[in-house]
């Protein structure tokens, strides 16, 4: 019998930037098991909404994350609006289907550009931001921030978007696609970057379902899952397809996120000329009594929310579940019988959030 | 399948402009929109003490009697939360971001303003 050996990875680890420990077991230099720990980076944001008024603690929910923050804002404002029957003005529903669709660019992008510094291509990495950076000139200027944008609120948006300006972001994401194609090549067709993720970290179709994975780690297995599809928002209002991938692998969840980067600027091209005249935001008052879910789509996959109320202004409880947590499982999974060099770029592939996870 | 995917890209970077500006140099890009710092007129301000209610990061502190009103620069995450508020609009984001301060003492972070 080969000889065990424990070797820990992270909580401090090169290629990922987050804490999350892993310890792998190995014989020889195959990965048997994986065991998986978190809470380095528990903050209590949770436990907040009980300090915070309910109005104020969307800025307190979008710093639950750096990447995906809009989609945590809009998620607690949805939960809340649904349990004081908040109509908000269409005008508001569509900026903000558009800002979140902005944030899944921007979070592929990134994910790309980390993907590339995972199997050590450091240009393709450069370029990937590069291209990010034209995402968040569009949030800069739209909403004041670059990754925290403080835009959403309980009752719609707190900053309109002038109808010029919205044209000239369609017309900026249709440039933005020709620099995609350009880094999109070297993902998919590039031999030596083929190398590195074909055939690595496979997860069946059955295993993604039984295991409950999420977002881009289960449609690369090949099942429809989106919780877009669901039709909050605006997303009724425009038409697209599940992007879904077969092999499983690394390589198709690359491909799944360049796909969905293309049909998020589909998807907000289809919503510009749509979106209607009027105000953002309804004035809400009072405050709210009842619980209520809400699951969204984040770039990392379906996110719910939590929320109960009791009648005053502080909440009582407010959860959330966050894509990683939900795709940990299966990463474990994929890491069992893979090589060791290869642990870094198959953690890298479910687009690990710990500060999300843990909050 | 192929070889050399990045060969053209990285070959147009050697004669393209660094993506990248040489901060503190060159400027850094602002918006209208950008939120930056905190200011305030203080002449309007009534003292009501709404702004220290609104923040979430509980960086405003209003004193009626001694009429103060004071920002602890480091707590202020810039959210606007205050300024959308304000009753008489006598807050302000500034598009320019606070200058970074070297020591955490809390005299020079905060700002005080003694009224008439």
């Amino acid at each position: 019998m080969i000889k065990q050996t424990i070797i820990p990875f992270g909580p401090q680890h090169p290629v990922l930037p987050e804490p999350l420990q892993l310890d792998l077991v190995l014989e020889d230099e195959k990965v048997v098991q994986a065991i998986p720990s978190i809470g380095y980076v528990h903050r209590g944001l949770e436990t907040l909404v009980t300090r915070q008024e309910y109005q104020e603690f969307v800025y307190v929910a979008e710093r639950i994350c750096g990447i995906c923050s809009f989609i945590h804002g809009m998620g607690y404002c949805q939960a809340v609006e649904e349990i004081m029957k908040v109509e908000v003005p269409a005008r508001g529903v569509f900026l903000r289907t558009i800002w979140a669709e902005l944030s899944r660019i921007h979070s592929h992008l990134l994910w790309l550009g980390l993907a590339a510094d995972a199997f050590g291509f450091e240009n393709l990495f450069m370029q990937a931001w590069r291209i990010r950076e034209t995402v968040l000139d569009i949030f800069e200027e739209t909403t004041g921030g670059r990754v925290i944008f403080s835009v959403c609120k309980v009752g719609g948006a707190r900053k309109d978007i002038q109808p010029d300006t919205l044209v000239r972001i369609g017309q900026t994401l249709e440039k933005m696609k020709k620099d995609v194609k350009s880094i999109e090549k070297v993902f998919l067709k590039d031999n030596s970057v083929r190398h590195r993720l074909a055939g690595i970290g496979i997860l069946s179709a059955e295993d993604a379902q039984s295991l409950g994975a999420v977002g881009p780690v289960v449609r690369a297995s090949g099942i429809k899952v989106d919780t877009r599809m669901l039709g909050y928002a605006a997303y009724p209002e425009a038409e697209f397809e599940i992007i879904t991938g077969t092999a499983g692998d690394c390589y198709a969840r690359c491909a799944v996120r360049i796909g969905e980067i293309y049909q998020s600027i589909d998807i907000i091209r289809q919503l510009i000329p749509k979106t209607p005249e009027g105000p953002v935001d309804v004035k809400v008052t009072g405050a709210p009594q009842g619980e209520s879910y809400m699951r969204l789509e984040q770039p990392r996959g379906e996110v719910l929310y939590y929320i109960k109320a009791n009648g005053t202004r502080l909440l009582d409880r407010f959860r959330v579940r966050t894509p990683t947590f939900a795709n940990i499982p299966p990463l474990v999974k994929m890491l069992e019988g893979c090589d060791i060099a290869d642990v870094p770029n198959i953690i890298l592939t479910i687009d690990p959030c710990i500060s999300c996870t843990e909050r | 399948m192929g070889f050399f995917k990045m060969a053209g890209t990285a070959f147009t970077n050697l004669f393209r402009k660094p993506a990248t500006l040489m901060y503190p140099v060159k400027p850094a890009k602002r918006f209208p929109n950008t939120r930056g710092t905190l200011t305030i007129e203080f002449e309007k301000c009534i003292l009501c003490g709404i702004c220290q209610k609104k923040c979430p990061s509980y960086a405003i502190e209003v004193d009626k009697t001694e009429k103060t009103w004071k920002l602890d620069r480091i707590r202020c995450i810039s959210c606007g939360s205050c300024t959308d508020w304000c009753p008489k609009k006598c807050l302000h984001l500034d598009n320019a971001y606070t200058a970074p301060v070297t020591s955490e003492f809390k005299d020079s972070t905060r700002e005080r303003h003694t009224g008439a």
